[in-house]
């Protein structure tokens, strides 16, 4: 069927034909191939963004690249000093924050409440002792508060509260978690860890998407370490920050290699985050995947109706190739090259709007989900393969319409008889 | 050249069978130009289609330069056509999408010439009917008979043995009739075979034989 001959007479038909076609179906055309191009990849990009965006805000605004934490065993990691001493000498690390954590409880009417059996406006909570400046320029956490300020270096008896702590802002209250009513900037609370009591001022409100943190209590490091009754300077997580580039995987090892792994539990981003986020993922791609598989088979449809249409409005001339001795073969090819260059036009112009419009703007601006900001995820190898896809589908798809006219009797076509 | 033996051809509708060609015997020699005439549904262009092998005879036999055409496949059928066959439409038959010159260019271009000599002979075709000033305009943009002209290059760009024409000046006036009528009697001096359908006694008697058709059998086949 491919022989040279018939090929160089079907582009030199497609050409032609190509050429010759109205302006306006092309155009209908390639546009229904670039929305089946841009389905095919953004609905399982932005599924799988999701989830990403879950990812990169892990590891921008909680554990870094890589997270040093206790080990089940300790409440602490042991010799910290030594421990961040080391990892400061390494080369691939370029910042780290260092974090104090402890459970702890948080009451609101405290002063207004007027029996004992009244129910009180309280809720536990994961207190964590940061260095605001520190914390900050790591995670960017100031930028986080949406009401009221952040804390300053010395600030003392003030507090930041997670958005999932205070009932404005909760899903509601859910199984073990009632969020505080009636707490605003400048409320007193009451904060208890491990027994000892300190009244406390909101200074201001955390919102983030990162469960682990909304549900937290922020406060200087300095002030947790004397509620917790600290002397030392072992503290119970290390995030750090390694120069753009570097393979977290690689630096877990190193960590590990060099002993740091009897100190301290390391774990890289990916690590870090809890197994089902790597579960909805996978379901996400795969949905994504479903999706734009009914898209492909969409496409298909299109392609086979146009140029079956095409096809069969032109059956008589296809009769008259046929009869001064056109091959069949060189008229389907001709078919097979007109629907290439529609899946490759589509294509094309659906690669420009992704690289050079969707993916930076998401990236720039990710979609605002209730869990996640979501980034569009296009890898490059993905999408050759969904154009792979795409190419076939079409091509099939004017195979298929065009083979089914030009087996027509030659005669019957050339007079228009059925 | 050509020889025909016992040709029947048998159109079936549903239930209804209709037998168009009742056993034709005929037979064609080199540079022959033979006209068929007949009346209206009488066979002509039905024995022309089996012969110049666009259809199937439903049975008979035909030869072509000693070859058994009857038996051929669809695949030789059509590397016949376009090697030893040209043809001329009622209706031109000419491809919308492509100029003069590309329409007689395409048969040549399949044949194995290389696109420049396909499109030089074609030119050279072209200016042999006269339009050499109209090679690149589109079917569209020629009128009734230059289009007919450009349908009798395509046939006879690539030097066929035999031209078969199907009613090639029913649909032109009476001048480009004549110029057409023209080009195949010059070619027909140069050793054309052509075999014509037509229903016009005078340009029928240009031919040197007529074979008339009636109800699906030859009832005379005369020389003029």
């Amino acid at each position: 069927m491919f022989s040279i001959i018939n090929i160089r007479v079907g582009f030199y038909l497609a050409l032609r034909q190509i050429r010759r076609a109205s302006l306006w179906t092309t155009g209908l055309i390639v546009f229904v191939m670039l929305l089946t191009f841009l389905n095919l990849v953004v609905v399982t990009g932005i599924l799988v963004g999701l989830i990403e965006g879950i990812n990169n805000s892990y590891r921008t605004e909680y554990t870094g690249d890589v997270i040093l934490s206790a080990l089940t065993t300790k409440n602490y990691i042991e010799d910290t000093p030594s421990v961040i001493a080391f990892v400061k000498s390494l080369p691939q690390v370029t910042m780290l924050t260092e974090r104090y954590q402890t459970g702890g409880t948080i009451e609101a009417n405290y002063l207004t409440r007027t029996s004992d059996t009244e129910k009180p406006n309280a809720t536990s909570a994961q207190v964590i002792g940061i260095d605001p400046v520190a914390e900050d320029a790591f995670t960017g956490l100031a930028s986080h508060v949406i009401e009221g300020h952040y804390l300053a270096e010395g600030d003392y008896d003030q507090i930041l509260v997670g958005n999932y702590l205070l009932a404005q802002y909760a899903f509601g209250e859910l199984p073990g978690l009632t969020p505080l009513k009636n707490v605003v900037p400048g409320t007193k609370v009451r904060l208890t860890i491990n027994g000892a009591v300190r009244e406390v001022v909101v200074k201001g409100f955390v919102k983030t998407k990162i469960d682990a943190l909304a549900m937290s209590i922020f406060m200087p490091a300095s002030e947790l370490r004397t509620l917790m009754g600290r002397t030392d300077q072992n503290v119970m997580q290390i995030a750090i920050r390694l120069q753009p580039g570097s393979d977290p995987i690689a630096f877990k090892n190193l960590l590990l290699t060099s002993g740091i792994g009897e100190k301290a539990k390391v774990q890289t981003f990916a690590d870090s985050i809890p197994n089902g986020v790597a579960d909805i993922k996978k379901t996400f791609a795969m949905l994504g995947n479903g999706f734009s598989s009914i898209g492909l088979v969409v496409a298909a449809i299109t392609i086979f109706i146009v140029i079956f249409i095409n096809a069969i409005t032109r059956r008589k001339f296809i009769g008259i190739l046929k009869g001064i001795g056109i091959s069949g073969e060189a008229i389907e090819i001709s078919y097979i090259f007109q629907s290439l260059l529609y899946a490759a036009l589509g294509s094309g112009i659906g690669l420009l709007v992704l690289y050079g419009f969707l993916v930076p703007t998401v990236a720039a601006h990710p979609i605002d989900f209730p869990f996640s900001d979501g980034i569009l995820v296009a890898p490059i190898d993905g999408t050759a393969v969904r154009i792979l896809l795409l190419v076939l589908t079409t091509v099939l798809a004017g195979y298929l319409p065009s083979r089914m006219i030009v087996r027509k009797n030659t005669l019957d076509s050339i007079l228009g008889r059925n | 050249m050509i020889d025909v033996k016992n040709l029947v051809r048998t159109f079936k509708d549903g239930p209804i069978e209709t037998r168009v060609l009742k056993g034709i015997n005929f037979t064609a020699t080199d540079g022959e130009f033979i006209a068929i005439m007949g009346r209206s549904g009488a066979g002509k262009s039905t024995l022309l289609y089996q012969i110049s092998l666009l259809d199937e005879p439903t049975s008979g036999e035909i030869r072509i330069s000693g070859k058994e055409a009857h038996l051929m496949s669809e695949h030789e059928k059509m590397l016949f056509r376009l090697s030893k066959f040209g043809y001329v439409f009622q209706d031109y038959a000419l491809l919308p999408e492509l100029t003069a010159l590309e329409n007689v260019t395409l048969p040549l271009f399949m044949q194995g010439s290389s696109l420049e000599e396909a499109e030089a002979k074609a030119s050279a075709a072209l200016q042999r009917v006269g339009l050499g000033t109209r090679l690149g305009n589109l079917p569209s943009q020629l009128s009734g008979g230059e289009q007919q002209r450009v349908s009798v290059s395509r046939a006879i760009a690539h030097k066929p043995s035999i031209l078969f024409a199907d009613e090639p000046t029913a649909n032109l006036d009476r001048e480009s009739s004549d110029r057409v009528i023209d080009i195949f009697k010059e070619l027909h001096r140069n050793g054309q075979t052509i075999i014509m359908v037509t229903h016009e006694d005078e340009y029928a008697r240009i031919a040197g034989r007529i074979v008339k058709l009636d109800d699906g059998r030859i009832i005379s086949d005369s020389r003029v």
